[in-house]
């Protein structure tokens, strides 16, 4: 049986879409009716069936169109994809988990045999078979940790542990919201932070590098992340701002629906074995405003949060152009009813 | 003095004397101060296990005051760039226990911790001091190339021509502040731009 | 529990002793599955079931990395301590049933080293035995220098020798040999890290004279084994969860605590991670600070109290568990 993987586009002609059962499934990240920030992490143990829980690391319909997108991304930059020279064990680590959360959530799709060092993989939605020694990069086309995320969805970014902080040594990050890894390689926890506003000062991030140095292997943890874009498009990355950005002047009050899209990310951090490193996964999930009003709980909370997210937030989530005309469309699905505790759909 | 803004933007210190007996200054201009205001700190051999490489810029000033701290090493340098192979070699040659000083422009510090960093030591036991300009190397986060010298806010890319916010996020690997198209969304909008980093 | 570390149901393959004081135990996992993998320098907890008594104390993984069919630890007899090591020696057998946790890992290498320098005293060589093997098999840079008392109890010296060959240095005190530190501390490329695991005064001794060398804190690594050291009984009130409970001389603070049915994190066991830090309420005696993680402000006023490792003695204590 197994998953249909959709034909679908995330630049150009932008044909993705969600559906049903993936605009059910998805990722609200809103309990209540405003936002702030808070140290929201929490275990990371599987979650409901049909949920986007129900496997740690989750694989939906969208798998085989966004690794093309990716792909194309690498082609283009291949700068979004770099690993210091130390990294090279824990891209190992990143690979053996990989390999075995997607052959045991999806074994229709995934196969991984292993013979001691020499290992097998079968990744039939992307028609690879590859057989290669555990440990020696030579008998792999890329290094250990461009491999395999070039077959698992999401961004990945590896972090050493050192003297108390965590540093971004190593990452592929194609589906980002903003922020360019090339920059940012080899910051530490609270420099690459450094651009948030407000978080600092509330403690946040000290509080957070505390919480995320201490984990240990066998006990992930995850929290959820959120922004907007305009257009179904992973790549909004800085180095490409340029030819993104305009789409934020592109909204009107007739293509709200159909533009403007909830981003989320569902990121979770896992201590790697080997290299004692934590590596940071970034789901990303997009669903436009045509698609999320089907669930009325989500359109009236959605407003609701909009509305009154505090300036610099807004501004620091990149919404300020096109704010006035999502809050004046969703206000019209808002008759002011309460909303239930929670994030699910009712 | 180099304000504080983000916290990925570099802190810079006062440079004090460290324990060993190895030790290595790289400054450019005003950044002799700083060593100067060092040597009143330290002890009386301190400077007999010192290498200083200077670069004092057009004027020539402050050479003479720091030769006669009589370092064990003293090397005038017309550039960074000229003086970045004897740099290397120094570090090439070196063995742990020896302790780095940079004072200056946030240009010199940055590219000679990039120097230190490349040959293995850690940029947290690296001293710095900031003295003179203000003015700031830049990357251009859509083109990669380096902007020298950025004195105003907006700054154009010497490379690719756009207009860029220079942002006070700060690349301790590049040596560089980041630049991003401020005008992205709207090219018709130019913001004026004013002198700010001198 | 512990909030932090999975635990893992194991058998006990094989016991030996290695020499006078010291002894090897192997583990497997009970269902006979390979266990998980580690980097090296990582410990794991070992539960101890001693009739009403359960201690728990970190050991040090030994074995490569590489090969996960079992842990090996090695224990030094402590005649004096609190009777963990001795409960190790006089009643752990193979074939036995226990729990140990997850691997955890508090003195990792940094893999950015261009050469990692280790020194290691007496039993302080066990974590050096999976970083080296760790590194040599993807041809790392380092080098090995072992104290010991005596060559008979330079445990796992000869197998040292005989797989690294000039890549370890053997020092005997009773032969008056000793470590030439300061020309070692001298002499080392920019890049290098330095590690030290053994006795207290070894590491005293070792960070001084790097610091007074030039070596950047950021560049010395050192692990304590510290147990937790035997002491007088005393009473102590835990406000939050409502108990008073009596600290054995054969039990540490901590122990005690899970005993009465509550459960402080932990991660390292010896005073030196922070994970069990517990305030204190109120006061009416003397503490016995033996740890290494609060400050010496923190020790003075009273107010923190590492349960692992450190002990009381008066009137009253009051704890926030």
């Amino acid at each position: 049986m197994g998953i249909t993987f959709r034909k679908e586009t995330f630049r150009d002609d932008f044909t993705f879409g969600n559906s049903p059962e993936h605009i059910r499934r998805f990722p609200f990240p809103f309990h209540e009716d405003s936002y702030m920030y808070a140290v929201n992490i929490e275990p990371h143990v599987v979650g409901p069936k049909g949920s986007v829980l129900k496997n740690l690391i989750d694989v939906d319909e969208h798998y085989v169109a966004e690794m093309q997108d990716r792909a194309l991304v690498l082609t283009e930059d291949p700068l979004r994809c770099q690993s210091l020279p130390h990294m090279t064990l824990a891209g190992w680590d990143l690979l053996e988990l990989l390999m075995e959360q997607q052959a045991l959530g999806y074994p229709e799709h995934f196969t991984l045999t292993r013979d001691s060092d020499r290992w097998r993989w079968i990744n039939r939605p992307l028609g690879i078979d590859d057989s290669f020694t555990f440990g020696d990069v030579s008998t792999l086309p890329y290094g250990p940790m461009e491999y395999i995320t070039r077959q698992s969805q999401g961004d990945f970014c590896i972090l050493d542990q050192r003297d108390g902080n965590l540093w971004m040594d190593a990452g592929m990050v194609t589906t980002q919201a903003d922020w360019s890894l090339d920059f940012d390689i080899g910051m530490n926890f609270f420099e690459w932070h450094a651009p948030v506003p407000l978080a600092h000062e509330k403690g946040i991030f000290v509080r957070a590098l505390k919480f995320l140095t201490n984990i240990q292997q066998g006990k992930p943890a995850r929290r959820l992340n959120w922004t907007m874009t305009i257009n179904p498009r992973l790549d909004t990355s800085p180095e490409n701002y340029h030819k993104w950005g305009p789409d934020r002047t592109t909204v009107t009050p007739e293509n709200v629906g159909d533009k403007v899209h909830l981003r989320v990310e569902l990121q979770s951090f896992w201590r790697l074995p080997r290299s004692n490193a934590i590596v940071f996964p970034i789901r990303c999930y997009l669903i436009k405003m045509d698609e999320l009003v089907t669930q009325p709980k989500w359109a009236r909370r959605l407003h609701r949060v909009i509305r009154d997210l505090p300036d610099e937030l807004a501004n620091y989530k990149g919404l300020t152009r096109y704010r006035p005309t999502l809050v004046e469309w969703l206000s019209k699905l808002d008759d002011g009813s309460p909303t239930s505790p929670g994030f699910g759909s009712d | 003095m180099a304000a504080k803004s983000i916290i990925s933007r570099p802190v810079y210190g006062t440079l004090s004397p460290q324990p060993g007996k190895h030790h290595l200054f790289v400054a450019d201009a005003e950044g002799a101060l700083a060593i100067a205001d060092l040597a009143a700190k330290a002890q009386a051999d301190f400077f007999g296990g010192a290498h200083i490489i200077f670069i004092p810029g057009r004027d020539g000033k402050y050479a003479d005051a720091l030769e006669a701290l009589k370092p064990a090493q003293f090397y005038v340098g017309h550039s960074f760039a000229s003086a970045l192979p004897r740099l290397k070699q120094t570090l090439a040659n070196a063995h742990m226990g020896l302790r780095l000083y940079l004072a200056g422009t946030e240009g010199l510090i940055g590219q000679a911790m990039q120097a230190a960093l490349e040959a293995g030591i850690d940029h947290t036991s690296i001293q710095t001091e900031h003295r003179g300009s203000l003015a700031r190397r830049m990357q251009c986060v859509h083109c990669k190339g380096i902007t020298e010298n950025v004195t105003t806010q907006p700054a154009t890319c010497s490379h690719c021509g756009l207009l860029l916010l220079v942002r006070d996020h700060y690349s301790r690997r590049l040596a560089a502040f980041q630049g991003v198209c401020i005008n992205a969304e709207d090219r018709s909008e130019i913001p004026p731009i004013e002198e700010v980093f001198r | 529990m512990s909030t932090g570390t999975t635990k893992l149901d194991v058998v006990v393959s094989d016991v030996v002793p290695v020499n006078e004081l010291v002894t090897r135990f192997h583990f497997r996992r009970r269902d006979g599955q390979l266990l998980p993998t580690f980097s090296g320098g990582a410990h794991v907890v070992v539960e101890m079931r001693d009739g009403e008594r359960t201690r728990l104390n970190p050991y040090s993984l030994m074995g490569s990395p590489l090969d996960t069919r079992e842990y090996t630890i090695s224990v030094r007899r402590d005649d004096a301590g609190r009777g963990g090591s001795l409960f190790m020696h006089r009643h752990v057998r193979p074939g036995m049933e226990m729990v140990v946790s997850y691997p955890v890992n508090l003195f990792s290498l940094d893999l950015r080293a261009r050469k990692h320098l280790m020194l290691a005293g007496g039993i302080g060589i066990t974590p050096f035995m999976a970083q080296t093997a760790q590194l040599a098999a993807e041809g790392g840079n380092f080098e090995l220098h072992y104290t010991c008392r005596t060559a008979s109890l330079g445990t796992y010296a000869d197998l040292l020798r005989e797989r690294y060959d000039r890549r370890i240095r053997l020092y005997h005190d009773d032969r008056d040999e000793r470590i030439e530190l300061d020309r070692l501390l001298s002499s080392q490329p920019l890049g290098t890290h330095l590690y030290v695991c053994g006795p207290s005064g070894m590491i005293g001794w070792v960070r001084d004279r790097a610091a007074a060398l030039g070596w950047p804190t950021e560049t010395v690594h050192f692990e304590h084994f510290a147990a937790p050291q035997p002491g007088a009984p005393f009473d102590v009130t835990l406000a939050v969860s409502g108990r008073t409970i009596r600290v054995d001389e054969q039990q540490s603070l901590l122990e005690a605590i899970e005993a009465a049915g509550v459960d402080p994190p932990y991660l390292c066991r010896g005073g030196v991670c922070g994970q069990c830090e517990t305030n204190v309420i109120s006061h009416d005696g003397k503490f016995i600070h033996n740890d290494h993680w609060l400050s010496e402000e923190d020790h003075r006023c009273g107010r923190k109290i590492m349960p692992c490792v450190s002990r009381f003695e008066g009137r009253s204590l009051v704890l926030e568990r």
